[in-house]
């Protein structure tokens, strides 16, 4: 899993019927020091996130078994919302 | 798999369900050189690992999933050693 911060949502009218429902953010993943650590990205939302929050999220389709037993066509999912985090040097 | 150092811990009060009760690391992951290698991730822990301890980490969902026991885990990194040594032969 990795950090990120909710920096928008899609909204998709045209999609795979699995899809229905899911909200979609797009996330900025970050490093442990809080800065931006490579390239954005869209993933479904299992823990009610939105927009201005950090969040950890899950890549592969791991990402869609909150969902399970529907097939989501997901490769990323936000499946929890960071209170706080810890660095110790 | 790969050798990673924890860096610290993520508190997180809302999320998934099979998430309850699981420690959530922040491991930055090691070159054999103990050299930092990309960005820090978070990984599951099931073993009792502390901060600045060296970790054997497995980076792929089913592995991590049977890490924690928990079927159908929404994960994809989780500790799996503490380490002792590592010992490269050149």
């Amino acid at each position: 899993m990795q950090l990120a911060k909710v920096i928008g949502d899609v909204v998709v009218t045209r999609k795979d019927e699995n899809l229905t429902g899911l909200k979609l953010l797009v996330l900025q993943p970050l490093a442990a020091d809080g800065s931006a650590a490579g390239r954005t990205l869209v993933a479904v939302d299992a823990a009610g996130a939105g927009v201005g929050e950090t969040v950890f999220f899950v890549r592969g389709k791991e990402a869609s078994f909150p969902f399970y037993p529907q097939e989501v066509p997901a490769d990323a999912g936000v499946v929890g919302i960071v209170d706080h985090w810890d660095v110790e040097e | 798999m790969q050798l990673g150092r924890v860096i610290g811990t993520v508190v997180a009060t809302q999320k998934h369900r099979t998430f309850e009760g699981a420690k959530l690391l922040l491991v930055q992951p090691l070159t054999l050189d103990d050299k930092p290698r990309g960005t820090a991730l978070l990984a599951v822990d099931a073993l009792g690992a502390g901060v600045h301890e060296k970790v054997l980490i497995v980076m792929e969902g089913r592995a991590a999933g049977e890490a924690l026991g928990r079927k159908l885990a929404p994960v994809d990194a989780a500790v799996v050693g503490i380490v002792d040594t590592v010992d490269v032969a050149e």
